[in-house]
């Protein structure tokens, strides 16, 4: 508005001067105060919570933040987060899956026993893996179209089932080791990025954002639309650019990014793009936010749910066989314990509403390093695993907490 | 708003024609033995109290409910509406009184919603182009179309909502109390809107409890009670023979004559006269 001058016409979407409009950086600033001051919080509570945890930490433990011991922390943060990805499609549409945990566990347990016993070609092993777990995401999601099953029912009772699928495909032996030095094992615990390509990914996202921000400036102002400051642009840009080489920086001066990681990163930024730029993603989010409505828009509300549950079973299978890899076998432990929950923490602490209809992929990425930074804290430490449950427990409720103060407030403050 | 759509109808043409439509819920009857018609450039008003089924029958036009009974015959064809795309593929639009919009995603969002352009690279420019065009042919006053509708009032919720249901060029708009929650100016604009509507020669079918607004834009006003038709009238009938028709009160005068009117209608209908 300010660039128009008083001459030249409005543009078409500041025509009405009922509204404040910020510009510049001062005004994008203010903008994001208002935004946290109603609820709408997004990312802020996470990034927070990990400078809190990380300060605490490494106060108790300085190796806490040393570059070994993060580029460990990423290698973790892979195999539960690829799992945590998927809860956020349940989430998007307000659905939930309980079973993904057991899924990741009887991925593991095939990909064992079908490339290391029955001598399958490794690719062949994991394809087998995953399409078992995409199956399983369509009948939850066939019992909650056709027949009104309660998501939290179908997968709980999954839960269990493939949890025995589990146990008895791995038979008495009760683990499978995976041969050490095969490339599955070499990707889930030593494989890092060589450093100029690393420094190279990092410097995408920044000239990503970049290029696609100017040419949408050049579309909008070719529309008649008002555009947000260029120089706001070049200064997310700049800021974002900075911080990632210096992340790289400091993790190459040990082992390096492991690729594993940059797999996972890769599925979170596909994702985003997903379920932000197309169609089937605004199909998630409206179904997520009101199904009614979504239903008379003429989507198909049933297959939105189909492609979400399938796609959180086939990121769990996926995350069963990273982890398999990290671990390099496959037991009867895989799966169980906290990976159900963990995975389902991250994504909600990450900022994805348990309610439907709000989330990010990020989310899956921020929750996962809090999480696995609580862990990784812990273990410094030398304290149980007794304690680890009992602080992330409290992490997880403080998570909902806020989700739901947030999403009070949002209603009082009238955003979504 | 310019250009008709393809495949336009003729005025006068039989876009809607409705035969012996039930619909039950369980043992509630909410409608019984309806029928109806609707002509291109026509608007009808539907007219009814509370209960009378209004509602009921805009949901089975577009494909929310399914018909306990009876035949819909839409441009001549028989069809079936299983569900709200197939009325939309149709040209069905419909403007709900519950408004069927998503809180959670913003103005462009909802308008285009289950329509995107692009679908794998959303076009949000061209997007936010055609929804503020939309709004403006609307003279809509929305603040920003990159707010989440949660944010919207009432009045402005449904100018997005009547916006949406024009953005696929339907040839028969369905409106579920179009005015109801709308303030003075808007409520002209939305009936400058059904005139325009209606000059393009779409079926138009209104409903309201404004008689004002009725007899303002409606060709044909027709009553519901209690699930069945119950007349059919001209705009300019008298307010007292409406009320009655509406409240049930000297039934059987306005039955009557609401049966003459519509046999001679049927029988001007079946010569092929010319309509207004």
């Amino acid at each position: 508005m300010t660039e128009q001058g008083n001459s030249a016409p409005l543009a078409l979407d500041r025509a009405d001067a009922r509204v404040k409009h910020e510009a510049g950086i001062g005004g994008a600033v203010r903008a994001f105060l208002d935004r946290v001051r109603s609820g709408d919080l997004g990312s802020l509570p996470v990034i927070v919570g990990l400078v809190v945890i990380w300060t605490v930490f490494t106060s108790l433990n300085p190796v806490f933040v040393s570059s070994s011991n993060l580029v460990n922390l990423l290698f973790d943060c892979s195999t539960v987060g690829v799992i945590a990805l998927g809860i956020v499609c349940v989430l998007m549409v307000g659905e939930i899956d309980l079973s993904v945990g057991s899924i990741s566990g009887f991925a593991s347990a095939m990909v064992g026993t079908l490339w290391v016993n029955q001598g399958w070609p490794v690719a062949l092993a994991i394809l087998a893996a995953l399409a078992f777990g995409a199956l399983i995401g369509s009948l939850y999601a066939l019992l909650f179209n056709r027949l009104g099953m309660p998501s939290f029912v179908s997968t709980l009772a999954g839960l269990l089932a493939v949890l025995g699928m589990q146990l008895y495909i791995l038979g008495s032996t009760g683990s499978i080791n995976l041969p050490y030095g095969s490339a599955l094992v070499d990707f889930g615990q030593l494989m890092v990025m060589p450093k100029w390509v690393s420094h190279t990914l990092a410097a995408i996202p920044g000239l990503a954002m970049l290029v696609s921000g100017l040419r949408t400036f050049a579309r909008r102002r070719a529309a008649n639309l008002s555009t947000p400051s260029v120089a706001g642009l070049v200064l997310r840009v700049a800021v974002i650019t900075i911080g990632l080489e210096l992340i790289v920086a400091y993790l190459n001066q040990s082992r390096g990014i492991p690729w594993m990681f940059g797999l996972f990163v890769g599925l979170v930024v596909a994702m985003n793009y997903a379920l932000t730029r197309t169609k089937w993603g605004r199909s998630m989010t409206a179904v997520g936010g009101n199904r009614e409505a979504a239903r008379r828009a003429g989507i198909k509300v049933r297959a939105i749910y189909l492609s979400a549950f399938a796609l959180c079973s086939l990121f769990a299978a996926l995350g069963g066989v990273l982890a398999a890899a990290r671990l390099a076998s496959a037991s009867q432990q895989a799966g169980t314990g906290d990976v159900n929950l963990n995975a389902i923490a991250a994504a909600v602490i990450g900022g994805t509403s348990l309610f439907g209809g709000r989330g990010s992929a990020y989310s899956a990425l921020l929750g996962i390093i809090v999480i696995q930074s609580i862990a990784s804290g812990l273990t410094l430490l030398d304290l149980s695993s007794s304690l680890r449950y009992m602080i992330t427990g409290a992490v997880l409720a403080i998570a909902v907490i806020v989700d739901s103060l947030a999403r009070r407030s949002r209603a009082s403050h009238g955003r979504a | 708003m310019s250009e008709s759509p393809e495949g336009s109808a003729s005025v006068g043409e039989l876009v809607l024609s409705l035969r012996g439509i039930s619909k039950n819920f369980g043992a509630v009857s909410a409608l019984t033995d309806i029928d109806f018609d609707v002509h291109a450039g026509e608007v009808v008003a539907l007219v009814g109290d509370n209960g009378a089924g209004k509602s009921t029958l805009v949901k089975i036009l577009a494909g929310v409910h399914q018909p306990s009974s009876g035949t819909i015959n839409f441009r001549g064809r028989p069809v079936t509406l299983p569900d709200p795309r197939a009325a939309l593929t149709l040209g069905i639009a419909t403007v709900f009184q519950d408004l069927a919009l998503c809180e959670n995603l913003d103005v462009v969002a909802n308008i285009f919603l289950g329509n995107e352009l692009s679908p794998l690279r959303l076009d949000e420019v061209a997007m936010e182009m055609r929804a503020w065009t939309l709004l403006n042919e609307l003279s809509a006053r929305i603040p920003s179309v990159r707010e989440a509708v949660a944010s919207l009032s009432g009045g402005q919720r449904q100018t997005v909502a009547i916006a949406r249901s024009l953005l696929l060029e339907p040839k028969l708009i369905l409106l579920d109390e179009p005015t109801a929650a709308l303030g003075v100016a808007q409520t002209a604009e939305v009936l400058n809107l059904i005139d325009r509507v209606r000059a393009r020669g779409l079926g138009v079918v209104m409903i309201s409890h404004n008689m004002e607004d009725v007899r303002a834009v409606a060709d044909r006003i027709v009553v519901l009670r209690l699930g069945r038709n119950n007349g059919v009238f001209e705009p300019d009938a008298s307010n007292q023979d409406l009320v009655s028709a509406i409240t049930g009160a000297s039934n059987n005068a306005v039955s009557r004559r609401a049966e003459r009117l519509r046999a001679e209608r049927d029988h001007s209908a079946q010569a092929g006269e010319q309509r207004p």
